[in-house]
């Protein structure tokens, strides 16, 4: 029962690397033809040459799409990566530095946590100068908390652990203890909740944009898409809002649903099922 | 060089537990094979981990030549642990367990009979024993003063506990190390030890 569980999440982590990889590339290349503009073919439905349809600029949607996606992946992916960064030094500095600092920041991550994220989001973004790297700053900053508190938890309960106490009078220093004993107990738990953040940060990404903060209208993103294509629901160009749609709804459960096959499957209750 | 624990009082962080430890005080010479021997649950792990810097008391001192274990370095007072599988990483191979306090004397090894494949191999792969016996070698060091056998070889069998007893008392011997035993073993505690304390001759008279 458990190896088959261990093999279907691997599947499903190799599967969505694969897949999530392939529309990165994809859209990279395809940021030209995405933007194309073609009048001969514009406003058409979905048909066999353009499975999405076209715009009203005769923009083919698939590429729009994929070159979409795949800048809310890397833009998912970094900011997964640099919140990830900030819970673990946060957390751990939190843990082993003493009640003062812990103290300060445990309170900064209920701060952080009592803000609404896309309010935080919004104005870090709008801090930074909008963009990229504002989108980029805004979730980043706002998605670390749960993280760091997590990490935190389990360096306090591994502080007790008796091997490290035996560890520490052999005399070994501080940073050995965290980079051989602390960190390849932290892994596990890590790279769980990087997974689990990447859809957090896609769909704040997204929705940042939707409401015009976020990326600028000529970057190919999924939220300017939307964005744009409400505007033209109403005169029956269901096709422009749809497929990005529900586009961006798979690559996020795609990553939620890895993300919590991990995590159930790393979870030490979980373990003996 | 002598180890001497001053009036300890000690209680683990529970809201509103009894202290464990209350008026203990225990003097330990160089050269010398000190015995403990009471009955389960009544603080002799409690009292190594004090001993042994592992745990602050609440009250009272531990002593190391008259001034207070160093909380830097390799600690000159080193507790084998009841359960060798707790006192190493699980994550880590045994080589790295085994170097963590620096080198350590290949006799040491060939005395212990530590065979070089474990070292290779994970804790869950190895049995008490063998564990029990890297890890003694670890804490063998130069600057190894006094050692804590707390229950050392409950669980080890007949052949490996003799084994390992008569190297550690030859190191004892030879390097003129202080020994706490701490065992459930009255025939063990009468043959290895120089002088044999029970519970009551080293705590405070209990207030009831
Ligand atoms: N980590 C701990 N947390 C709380 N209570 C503990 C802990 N370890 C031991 N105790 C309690 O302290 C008392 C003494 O335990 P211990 O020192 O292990 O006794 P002994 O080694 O003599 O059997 C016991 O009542 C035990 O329940
Ligand atoms: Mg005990």
């Amino acid at each position: 029962m458990r190896t088959n569980r261990r093999a279907d999440t691997l599947f499903l982590l190799i599967f969505a690397g694969i897949f999530l990889s392939a529309i990165a590339l994809a859209g990279g290349l395809l940021t030209e033809p995405a933007g194309a503009a073609d009048f001969t073919r514009k406003n058409l439905p979905p048909c066999l040459a353009h499975p999405f349809g076209t715009d009203w600029m005769g923009r083919d949607m698939l590429a729009r799409t994929v070159a979409g996606l795949s800048l809310s992946i890397r833009v998912g992916g970094l900011t997964a990566l640099l919140s990830g960064g900030i819970a673990l030094l946060l957390g751990t500095v939190s843990a082993a530095c003493g009640p003062r600092v812990d103290a300060l920041v445990s309170w900064v991550i209920d701060l952080v946590l009592g803000i609404p994220h896309i309010l935080l989001i919004i104005l870090v973004s709008l801090a930074c100068g909008r963009g990229v790297w504002g989108v980029i700053a805004g979730v980043a900053l706002t998605h670390w908390p749960s993280l760091a508190r997590l990490v935190r938890g389990e360096v306090l309960q591994l502080k007790q652990a008796t091997f490290l106490r035996a560890v520490r009078r052999l005399g070994v220093s501080r940073g050995r203890v965290l980079r051989t004993h602390l960190l390849p107990h932290l892994l596990p738990q890590l790279f769980t909740g990087l997974i689990l953040q990447f859809p957090h940060a896609i769909l704040h990404e997204a929705g940042v944009t939707f409401l015009g903060f976020g990326l600028s209208p000529e970057r190919p993103a999924i939220g300017v898409i939307l964005e744009e294509s409400m505007g033209y629901l109403a005169a029956g160009r269901w096709w422009l809002a749809l497929f990005p749609g529900l586009s961006l709804v798979l690559v996020v459960m795609l990553f939620a649903v890895a993300g919590e096959r991990l995590r159930l499957l790393l979870a030490p209750a979980s373990a003996q099922e | 060089m002598t180890l001497e624990a001053k009036n300890l009082t000690f209680r683990y962080p529970r809201r509103g537990a009894a202290p464990v430890l209350e008026g203990v005080s225990i003097t330990l010479r160089p050269g010398e094979r000190l015995g403990l021997s009471a009955p389960s649950g009544r603080g002799k792990t409690t009292l190594c981990k004090l001993l042994a810097g592992w745990e602050e008391p609440e009250d009272g001192q531990v002593l190391l030549d008259g001034a207070p274990l160093s909380r830097r370095g390799f600690c000159p007072v080193q507790l084998l642990w009841q359960h060798p599988e707790e006192a190493v990483d699980p994550l880590l191979k045994l080589r790295v367990s085994l170097y963590e306090a620096g080198p350590v004397d290949p006799a040491v090894l060939e005395g212990l009979g530590v065979r070089e494949e474990w070292l290779e191999r994970y804790p869950a792969e190895l049995s008490g024993g063998e564990l029990q016996r890297i890890c003694a070698a670890r804490v063998l060091g130069p600057e190894l003063k006094f050692l804590l056998c707390d229950e050392t070889s409950a669980m080890l069998d007949l052949i490996t506990q003799a084994r390992l007893w008569r190297f550690l008392l030859k190191q004892a011997e030879e390097r003129g190390l202080g020994l706490l035993i701490v065992s459930h073993d009255a025939a063990l505690l009468d043959r290895v030890c120089t002088r044999v304390l029970t519970w009551e001759e080293i705590a405070a008279p209990r207030r009831t």
